[in-house]
């Protein structure tokens, strides 16, 4: 005990002395606290990857890999256009699992519920992840209930944890990205962050934006079964896809490059995006990811991508550049000029005017 | 998207920079006045399309920016205080006081709510009728009408627990600061298109005859911005100075007679303090005395404490256009979006942030 009293907290009280809101919204803030916190006291080679799960092998000699992850659902509200909390919460790890390049197997789920919660609505919700999970193809094997007292938590928040199998040679992991490399999305961005926001403010517009959670394991799958060169994967989560490309740039030493002109944003969340002072780049996602395949792969990966329904959408975004400065995300916009595109420091803030 | 991709083409961009390249004879400094449109030029690159002798230089339209400290303390002091909610427009939460932000103070209790509409704030209070509710209304001649709007229906409606804490700035006395300024620069100005929207251009006229200094009225997509650089540097090649209106699709010479109307009925011109920039006389909006009950610096005795400004920020000359954000040798070091040194790092129309987060890193500005 008197060890751990003596060391200083590696965030240093005069700058935030409490956590903020913006430490959990995707951006820089989120990343150091990660980066500074927890990375330097639980050190491993398996969370020194910074993937979405760790993979690990079992076995001696090791015949078994596996991927292991977990993530935490405090959605508001608990129904939204396109899903709810418990698909949202099967969706998540499975997509996680999935972007570690594994078959996801088997779930466990948490429950915290805030008393006075309508039983109904707990009901519609564990339904919902079952739905979820026999979509996806995934049991949910374990788990536990927890009942707080009235305010101290909003309504339900879900925990669920996943492991899944790796059946492959390839390593994808943010490591394994090479200059040449293509990067592909499997559909339109900022579905999910706007559909939720729309109903938070109640923003109506001509059609409802829904959210496009859905299992990923389904079409990634198909492209590891169709033998293409994968060599790293990203759901396009909190902090969007100009996060996720910061990260992976990043950890890779890469330099990126996409072009505006080819990352398709749907017409009604570009609009409730102006209204609000949004940038799409960085809305979240819950049914897209990247893939960074190898520039020969490129072509057979999009036509897989495009032949399941999740990837109808998909498009080649940008490249991973050989002589572009390592860490940077560049953007080419539509009038043809390049600019950086950062990470933000917290989350996204409505603008005046 | 209608009426927002044809102003962004690619095409039709370089086309325009063309024309200007082709019109151009001797450098020109063109100030554009909105931070809008100052993010603008550098997510799209519209600088880049632009020949070596244009000049654009960034102007003061950006409200959180210079919304002084000392109103920014008053805010965190409201909002620290019990049964009280300070409603805000976001982009005011992460600029720092003398000692920290509405963010930290929403963290540490503080009852912090960001709303899009000031009306919102009526709600609220409606629902809370025990406690205060302070609107944070920040903003140039845009956003005056819909905050003018809540005081007038607070009144109206009598809701007796419904206050403002006033910041409001004037666009046309800030040109005139800047034109008289001995080190002064601008040749040409971009006005704000959305401030025009309101206030209509007539009173642009007296500037632009006094000054011998040409202003387009612009608006904020690239094509906007190019086409009103185009307009502006037309007349100066042709020795006009002239109040010019590029943004016709949204602004007439006489504005929004409901809005002015609204406006003139709550708010009376008043000097003003600009963060960075000091006082200006008849720069801002104050409540009319009708309206005195509704003024939160009155209900809650708020008094001027001794403000704190980092020494080494320089956004008064950024602000001002006398200084690129890069040329701040706190850039991008000292002063970042996390750790800001003054506000024009960390709003969404601030310079600073324009620079660091669309061209911080090897890319030399050549603007």
């Amino acid at each position: 005990m008197e060890a751990a009293f003596s060391l200083s907290c590696p965030i240093p009280i005069s700058e935030y002395p409490v956590v903020l809101l913006a430490h959990g919204g995707g951006g820089k803030l989120s990343h150091a606290l990660i980066e500074k916190m927890m990375v330097g006291v639980f050190s491993n080679p398996a969370l020194e990857t910074r993937h979405d799960g760790a993979v690990f092998t079992l076995g001696d000699p090791p015949s078994v890999r596996l991927a292991f992850t977990t993530d935490s659902y405090v959605v508001h509200p608990l129904f939204f256009p396109g899903g709810d909390i418990g698909s949202l919460a099967v969706h998540g790890t499975v997509n996680d699992l999935t972007m570690c390049g594994a078959r996801p197997l088997y779930l466990s789920v948490g429950l915290i519920i805030e008393e006075g919660l309508p039983m109904d609505t707990l009901w519609r919700v564990v339904q919902s992840m079952q739905g979820a999970a026999r979509q996806a193809g995934v049991h949910i094997v374990t788990g536990d209930t927890k009942v707080v007292e009235r305010g101290k938590a909003d309504g339900l928040f879900i925990n669920t944890a996943g492991v899944g199998v790796i059946e492959h040679s390839f390593h994808i992991a943010p490591q394994s990205v090479q200059p040449g490399d293509v990067l592909l999305i499997n559909g339109d961005l900022g579905r999910h962050g706007m559909a939720i926001m729309a109903v938070r403010e109640g923003l109506e517009f001509e059609s409802t934006i829904e959210s496009d959670s859905a299992p990923l394991n389904g079409l990634v799958q198909q492209l590891i079964d169709s033998g293409i060169e994968i060599h790293c994967l990203r759901d396009l989560t909190r902090g969007g896809l100009a996060s996720a490309l910061n990260e992976i740039a990043s950890v890779a030493r890469a330099s990126i490059a996409v072009e505006e002109a080819y990352i398709p944003v749907r017409e009604d969340v570009r609009a409730a995006c102006e209204i609000l002072g949004f940038d799409p780049l960085y809305v979240a996602n819950e049914g897209r990811f990247v893939a960074f395949v190898a520039a020969h792969d490129a072509e057979r990966a999009l036509a897989a991508m495009r032949a399941h329904p999740l990837g109808a959408g998909a498009a080649r975004i940008g490249v991973v550049e050989a002589d572009g400065r390592a860490g940077l995300v560049t953007m080419r916009s539509r009038i043809g000029a390049t600019r950086i595109v950062d990470m933000l420091s917290g989350e996204q803030l409505p603008r005046i005017c | 998207m209608k009426y927002l991709d044809e102003y962004r083409d690619g095409e039709a961009a370089r086309r325009y920079a063309q024309a200007i390249a082709r019109l151009v004879t001797r450098p020109w400094t063109i100030m554009e006045i909105c931070g809008g449109q100052t993010h603008a030029i550098l997510k799209f690159g519209i600088d880049e399309l632009l020949p070596n002798s244009i000049t654009l230089v960034h102007g003061p339209g950006c409200p959180v920016c210079v919304t002084p400290v000392d109103l920014i303390d008053k805010a965190i002091a409201i909002a620290s205080r019990r049964n009280t909610i300070l409603c805000s427009f976001g982009d005011m939460l992460r600029v720092p006081g003398s000692h920290k932000d509405l963010l930290s103070t929403k963290a540490q209790g503080g009852d912090v709510r960001i709303v899009y509409s000031p009306m919102d704030c009526l709600k609220i209070a409606r629902q809370h009728p025990d406690k205060e509710v302070v609107f944070f209304a920040v903003g140039f001649e845009t956003t005056a009408p819909a905050n003018a709007m809540a005081v007038y229906a607070a009144r109206q409606q009598e809701i007796s627990n419904f206050s403002v804490l006033v910041s409001h700035v004037l666009v046309p006395p800030a040109m005139e600061a800047i034109l008289s300024a001995p080190h002064n620069q601008v040749q040409g100005f971009l006005a704000a298109g959305h401030v025009c929207t309101v206030m209509g251009y007539a009173e642009y006229e007296p500037i632009a005859r006094r000054y011998r200094t040409p202003i387009v009225v612009t608006g904020f997509e690239p094509l906007d911005i190019l086409q009103g650089v185009y307009m502006c540097v037309r007349q100066l090649e042709e020795g006009r100075a002239e109040v010019e209106n590029q943004y016709t699709r949204v602004v007439r010479r006489e504005g929004n007679p409901q809005a002015r109307q609204i406006v003139e009925e709550v708010f009376e011109v008043s000097p003003r303090m600009w963060r960075g920039i000091g006082e200006i006389p008849n720069s801002g909006y104050a409540l009319r005395s009708a309206y005195a009950n509704f003024d939160a610096e009155r209900r809650f005795n708020l008094t001027a404490r001794v403000a704190e400004e980092s020494s080494e920020c320089i956004a008064g000359l950024v602000l001002q256009g006398v200084r690129k954000p890069d040329q701040c040798p706190a850039f991008g070091t000292r002063c970042t979006p996390e750790h800001p040194l003054g506000a024009p790092m960390v709003s969404s129309e601030g310079a600073c942030a324009a620079y660091y987060r669309y061209r911080r890193i090897g890319e030399p500005a050549r603007i």
